[in-house]
């Protein structure tokens, strides 16, 4: 089966630091990808050269097969790639509707839109209360609340229903629950549940184990720059998984 | 087996339970608001009541201290006509302020295209359109500068416009030769940069073409700043700069497109002031850089950007002029003016403080 995103033999240093040493990717369809590493393993760099934040050396991203480059995230982007980032990259003092529509914003038909550049408010606000319902969000009373007046776990659920209404390959998300309460990772938990059940496969960087392991179909074990190997939760412990990531146990050969 | 691995084995279950599902002892009851709770959401929500109240209520206190004299539809016009410049500067340097910016050098670059709309049509006998062209480009191009600058070299707007500020001021020496042009030349030779000097009255009450175009400005900002992706985008590169950009905001363009259109009203604001004083002066508005930035925080914009309104910058502007009519009117020196007007600024920027603190 071909990977829907896949990453070749990446490299990446900084200075003499080797962030990324030869590391290999696959993520197919329909599914959750979890990946672990511990502190410098270069998971992140990983992550951030597949959505466009890092430039690799060498190596190559295919998506859908077909070899792409990203100069920046607005491109990865524009692949159907969408990141959510562990600082969520959202405005404050906006609006939902306009965090969600950010950066590619509707304008109005006609005149109004064409040549005075005007907004389509209400269309934006019902598009957004569409997507957020759809993911079981509508919590969230007022789509003209201002994120600052969310919670975190709320806002998180912002995050996650913009990168869901414009991802169409593939969502990334960075530590998507690192800040968040019991209750509220609860509810990410459950998005990611609600995304990946829409058809959208998802790779999820996380430092939480539980939370790997919940929600993720295969397991990317980050270290020392590059993929260790690819365990199946099921078929092993978080003990196995830590075990493997700090090098105190050799990976399953495979 | 080390201790290490057992640790290992141990820590996981820790986080097991820590992550399970029946774990709900996190949930809070609501804080139920109490009034200040609820007076600084709404505050939060409307950011522009508090200019609005402000300058009902100073309003209100002068026409009872000061009586019918400060009521009437002259005095209550006067304000406004008084205004104008300081309100122009105000749009300008509220487009700047937005974007976590600060510009100093407002009142320099306005002056510097009254100077140029002036020498080229009164003392170089140009056509008065193609001298008020090249005042409008010069402001456009110092505002382009300062945005250069700002997104080029990654220097903070404060040292930027600082620097700019004396930089353009020399020019107006420079170009004016510190000569003042009369008046009465302008009005033999180019009487069209008198245009927005001229006035319609209404039922005593006067208003200067200058007040419209003023008031045209705001309304024009208000629709672009609030219905157009650019407007928003102001706000949002003001918020959070590395927030909009990775949301796909092209963040240096945009600053660089903010400065530029804020020169662009300063020259507009050229065109007003020759109207407005009658003679081109290359030391008038020595103040007005820090007027604007007064008009703007009393109106209620954050000098952290992304936070205010347009419209609040306007409502400044007026509380000041209402304030400085009202105390001479009441026979109160200047100088308790200017002591009024410090206490105002500071209880601004304490009030948008304490709103903000609604996040945390």
């Amino acid at each position: 089966m071909q990977p829907v995103l896949q990453a070749k033999a990446i490299n990446k240093r900084y200075g003499k630091v080797v962030a990324l040493d030869n590391a290999d990717l696959e993520l197919y369809k329909d599914e959750v990808l979890g990946v672990i590493g511990d502190n410098g393993a270069g998971k992140s760099t990983l992550i951030k050269a597949l959505c466009g934040a890092v430039q690799p050396d060498s190596g190559e991203i295919l998506l859908d097969g077909n070899k792409v480059t990203f100069g920046s995230p607005i491109e990865a982007r524009k692949t159907g790639i969408e990141t959510v980032y562990q600082n969520l990259a959202l405005s404050p003092a906006l609006t939902i509707a306009d965090n969600m529509f950010l950066g590619r914003e509707i304008h109005k038909k006609g005149f109004m839109g064409k040549f005075l550049r005007f907004l389509d408010q209400s269309g934006m606000q019902e598009l957004a209360r569409t997507k957020l319902s759809e993911l079981g969000l509508l919590t969230i009373q007022n789509i003209n609340q201002q994120v600052e007046t969310l919670s975190g776990g709320q806002r998180q659920g912002v995050a996650v229903a913009r990168a869901a209404a414009f991802g169409t390959k593939v969502i990334i998300m960075d530590e998507p629950t690192a800040a968040l309460g019991v209750k509220e990772s609860r509810r990410v938990l459950e998005l990611i549940g609600e995304v990946k059940s829409r058809g959208i496969p998802i790779i999820l960087i996380s430092h939480n184990m539980p939370h790997v392991f919940e929600v993720s179909d295969r397991i990317h074990i980050h270290r020392l720059g590059k993929r260790l190997c690819v365990i199946n939760p099921k078929d092993n412990s978080m003990s196995d998984a830590v075990a493997y990531m700090t090098g105190a146990k050799e990976p399953p050969s495979s | 087996m080390s201790d290490i691995s057992k640790d290992l084995q141990d820590q996981p279950k820790f986080q097991d339970e820590i992550g399970s599902k029946d774990q709900d002892h996190h949930t809070f009851e609501l804080e139920k608001p109490n009034t200040l709770k609820k007076i600084q959401n709404f505050l939060h929500g409307n950011p522009t009541m508090v200019p609005v109240i402000i300058l009902f209520v100073s309003v209100a206190v002068f026409g009872l201290v000061a009586g019918g004299k400060f009521f009437s539809a002259f005095n209550l016009s006067l304000i406004i006509q008084q205004v104008t410049i300081v309100g122009i500067l105000a749009a300008a340097q509220t487009l700047i302020i937005l974007t976590a910016g600060i510009d100093l050098s407002v009142a320099a670059i306005m002056v510097l295209a009254s100077v140029f709309m002036g020498k080229l049509s009164v003392q170089m006998g140009l056509p008065t359109s193609f001298a008020i062209m090249v005042g409008m480009a010069s402001g456009a191009i110092c505002g382009y500068i300062n945005g250069w600058l700002v997104t080029k070299f990654r220097l903070p707007p404060f040292i930027v416009t600082l620097g700019t500020w004396n930089v353009f001021f020399a020019l107006v020496i420079f170009f004016s030769g510190s000569q003042s042009i009369r008046s009465r030349d302008i009005e033999a030779n180019a009487p069209l940069l008198h245009f927005f000097g001229k006035s319609v009255k209404v039922y005593g009450a006067q208003f200067t073409y200058g007040s419209f175009l003023m008031i045209l400005i705001f309304i024009v900002l208000w629709f672009v700043l609030n219905k157009t992706a650019w407007g928003r985008h102001v706000y949002a590169v003001g918020d959070d700069k590395d927030a909009a950009e990775l949301s796909g905001i092209r963040t240096d363009r945009m600053l660089l497109s903010v400065y530029t259109v804020a020169g662009l009203i300063l020259a507009l604001g050229a065109w007003v002031s020759i109207g407005r004083v009658g003679s081109v002066s290359p030391t008038s508005f020595y103040e007005g850089n820090l007027d604007s930035i007064t008009a703007v925080v009393i109106g209620g914009t954050s000098l952290f950007g992304g936070r205010g309104s347009i419209v609040g910058a306007l409502f400044g502007a007026l509380i000041v002029g209402v304030f400085s009519s009202g105390l001479s009117i009441a026979g109160l020196d200047v100088l308790w003016q200017r002591f009024a007007l410090g206490c105002l600024i500071i209880m601004a920027v304490g009030l948008d403080q304490w709103i903000r603190r609604i996040s945390n």
